[in-house]
């Protein structure tokens, strides 16, 4: 993904605004002046301005994702901040929040600092996510308040649950201090044990160990009535099943500080895509039936989701070539995300175009405490072009992760980030990198 | 020959392949009763047979198969702990590839490598087990001799009898049997029933007494001994009380029936030394038939086209 430096002036022309705090789309252009919002609607665009033709298309705001992994620290062959980074852009991301299972795992106020310096000379925005306990593993808590004050925003063990219920009791207590999120990986791995996949029909015919979807909905309920009894904020991640949404749904009626988030894999694929044994759609929590798929669809449209995040999660093509057994869990997404969540919800489930961009700007911002105003005059332009109606077939030449774990590669998609702009830059038009390379 | 070019489950394989193997078992039955116990079938063909799994009388059915059938055999025995170690699957399925072979035969314990090896390698694959999927050339054994014994197979009725959740046995006679017409009735510890066992086409029913009331003939499996004491059953008492095919309780009801047994045996446990060894079981005649149906499955997907050059 290759980027251009803005030019003095920069005039995005002829598209839709979509503003995801009004809840409006409609017709205007955008000035951009020295990397900063100038002016968004009626426009009047000096003559020096360079143009950037955006007819048939919606300027939005950067797209957020709460959920990636981009292994650095430690597994830089599978990815690093910068080409996670080159991903995100891709994806029409312009800031995302980096969970923090690397080796060593980010649980110290230092190794936020390191996460925090090497994302200064990154092209996107990057917070990394704070371990809930010490090497996550469960027993101690990290220093918390120092790690806010270096930069984390959240703190989660993700990949790994708290399984301690007291443990998980006294994280959430704790974090009430500071009024952060926390985010637990919701998988009862006495019930989960060597299982691969969802436990139904479709594992009883393929012979594989599975789970079933109460693995993760009773951890759910547990965290969801830790967070009633402490007044702690949850995000929930990566539900996967309907029972989880249905007590989702019901806890947040009465509590205002449970947040969730669906990934885009659950929303479009089932245990039935499985039957190939193809590793790279083996990922924790399991995708699930096509009951739960419809459930989280409906999640995803009535507000029980707050956003959508991709738990972009790499591996090496060797690992993931090896046996359904030892493959590790995980998928890349950031690449694929919009033409997936827009095909599957938009175009085929008629959600709400701008409810869709809520979930993946405002509400991931809101939900850390990141700033949401950002068509605000004279704020750093951060924005995502992209085209609603383009059908695409995701390919490999489509990832610019530097690992290749996606079961999208052969789909069709609908609709595709055209432009990104952050931090001063913006990416060159997908339109013309693709007749490039074909 | 056989519509399939790889042997790796029964799921969906088509019925009249399934009869033309057993068919063909039945004539090279006929070879292994000879003086000479051998063909020229597949003189020229290297067969490798490759086992991440121990296995005994698996393996040394297939290659005795092989041998009757004139085949150069290679028996490859890798533990599971060396692939873990560095080599990837792929790479050890391209080396074997690279040596210029005509099929593998492949045990292993994760379900699914037999399908993930074709994508690897253009070899004939027959798996031998993969994990606790299936097992397919034991099911086809075991119609065999079920077809030996009956003449038949449609609706014929058929209980599997003692740990169906951990294996392959099972689930590849599920398949196969209900593919022929025959009726399927699974029975054991509910904690090793799979769950959703009922959408695979068969009954579900606890009270063994029922089932061999029931049934014509009775498929025993073996239960592992890892599997007492644990989360799964209290204790092998335990079990034969509820599911041992005792000769008290055979005595119990007044009825033949054909008792099967995929081996090996836990004399004592799930099926009493004398009952393994009455008329009634067809123990050995499986063991035997095991041989004529590899024959007819190497055969069948080895033997049946002459190589028409390049092109």
């Amino acid at each position: 993904m290759k980027t251009v430096k803005l030019k003095k002036q920069v005039l995005l022309k002829g598209g839709s605004i979509l503003d995801p705090i009004k809840a409006t789309l409609k017709k205007g252009d955008v000035l951009i002046e020295n990397g900063k919002i100038q002016s968004v609607g009626k426009v009047t665009a000096p003559k020096a301005a360079d143009v950037v033709d955006c007819s048939g298309l919606i300027v939005t705001h950067g797209f957020c994702d709460v959920h990636v992994h981009f292994r650095e620290p430690g597994r830089e062959d599978k990815e690093t901040l910068d080409s996670g980074s080159m991903a995100a852009l891709a994806g029409g991301f312009t800031r995302v929040c980096v969970m923090p299972n690397t080796e060593p795992p980010l649980d110290s106020p230092e190794s936020i600092r390191y996460t925090i310096d090497r994302a200064e000379e990154c092209p996107i925005h990057i917070h990394p996510i704070g371990a809930i306990t010490k090497g996550q593993d469960g027993k101690e808590l990290t220093e918390m308040g120092a790690m806010l004050s270096e930069g984390a925003v959240a703190f989660s063990d993700d990949g790994l649950p708290v399984t301690d219920t007291g443990m998980m009791r006294n994280a959430l207590e704790y974090a009430t201090m500071f009024d952060v999120p926390v985010i637990n990986h919701a998988e009862d791995l006495c019930l989960k044990k060597d299982g691969v996949m969802h436990e139904g029909t479709v594992s009883t015919h393929l012979g594989l160990p599975a789970s079933p979807d109460i693995t993760e909905s009773n951890m759910v309920h547990r965290d969801l009535e830790l967070t009633e009894l402490t007044g702690a904020r949850l995000h929930v991640p990566h539900v996967s099943s309907a029972k989880s949404t249905d007590h989702i749904r019901q806890m947040k009626k009465s509590n205002n500080k449970i947040t969730a988030e669906v990934t885009p894999h659950h929303l479009f694929f089932t245990d039935e895509d499985l039957t190939t044994y193809n590793t790279h759609l083996k990922v924790a929590p399991p995708i699930r039936t096509k009951a739960d798929r419809k459930a989280l669809i409906k999640a995803a449209k009535d507000g029980t989701f707050d956003c959508i995040a991709t738990d972009h999660a790499p591996h090496t093509i060797e690992e993931k070539e090896g046996t359904f057994d030892l493959a590790p869990f995980g998928m890349i997404g950031l690449e694929s995300c919009f033409g997936a969540v827009n095909r599957v919800l938009v175009k085929e489930n008629k959600m709400d175009i701008i409810r869709l961009i809520q979930m993946l700007t405002i509400n991931p911002r809101k939900i850390m405490g990141i700033e949401t105003d950002l068509y605000g005059e004279g704020n750093p332009a951060e924005l995502t072009i992209f085209d609603p109606d383009e059908k695409w077939t995701f390919s490999k030449t489509d990832i610019y992760s530097r690992s290749h774990n996606s079961p999208y590669i052969g789909k069709s998609l609908v609709g595709r980030p055209k432009f990104t702009i952050v931090k001063g830059y913006r990416t060159e038009s997908v339109r013309q990198s693709k007749t490039n390379s074909k | 020959m056989l519509q399939q070019k790889h042997l790796l489950g029964l799921e969906g394989y088509p019925a009249e392949d399934i009869q033309t193997i057993i068919d063909t078992a039945f004539t090279f039955r006929e070879v292994l009763d000879r003086p000479i116990k051998k063909v020229p079938s597949l003189q020229g063909k290297t067969i490798v047979n490759l086992f991440f799994e121990n296995s005994t009388r698996t393996r040394i059915s297939f290659e005795l198969a092989q041998k009757r059938l004139s085949a150069d055999t290679i028996n490859f025995s890798a533990s599971t702990s060396s692939l873990k170690k560095g080599e990837t699957f792929k790479d050890t399925a391209q080396n074997i590839e690279a040596m210029k072979i005509d099929a593998v035969v492949m045990r292993h314990p994760t379900p699914g490598a037999p399908l993930h090896l074709t994508q690897h390698i253009n070899s004939i694959v027959i798996n031998a087990g993969d994990g606790t999927h299936e097992h397919p050339t034991q099911a086809i054994l075991d119609m065999t001799s079920l077809h030996e014994k009956f003449g038949y197979l449609k609706g014929l009725k058929v209980g599997i009898i003692g740990d169906i959740s951990h294996s392959r046995v099972a689930l590849s006679n599920i398949y196969g049997l209900k593919i022929m017409g025959a009726e399927v009735t699974l029975c054991g510890p509910s904690t090793l029933i799979p769950p959703f066992a009922e959408d695979l086409g068969v009954s579900v029913n606890y009270n063994v007494d029922e089932v061999i009331e029931w049934a014509d003939a009775l498929n025993v499996l073996r239960i592992q001994r890892e599997r007492m004491g644990g989360g799964l059953l209290p204790s092998v008492r335990e079990y034969r009380n509820l599911f041992g095919i005792t000769t008290e309780r055979l005595s119990m009801h007044k009825k033949e029936i054909v008792i099967m047994h995929p081996g090996p045996m836990n004399r004592g446990v799930e099926i009493d030394s004398a009952v393994a060894d009455s008329d009634q079981a067809i123990i050995l005649d499986q063991v035997l038939n095991g041989v004529a149906s590899r024959m007819s499955i190497l055969y069948l997907l080895l033997g049946g086209k002459q190589e028409k050059g390049e092109s």
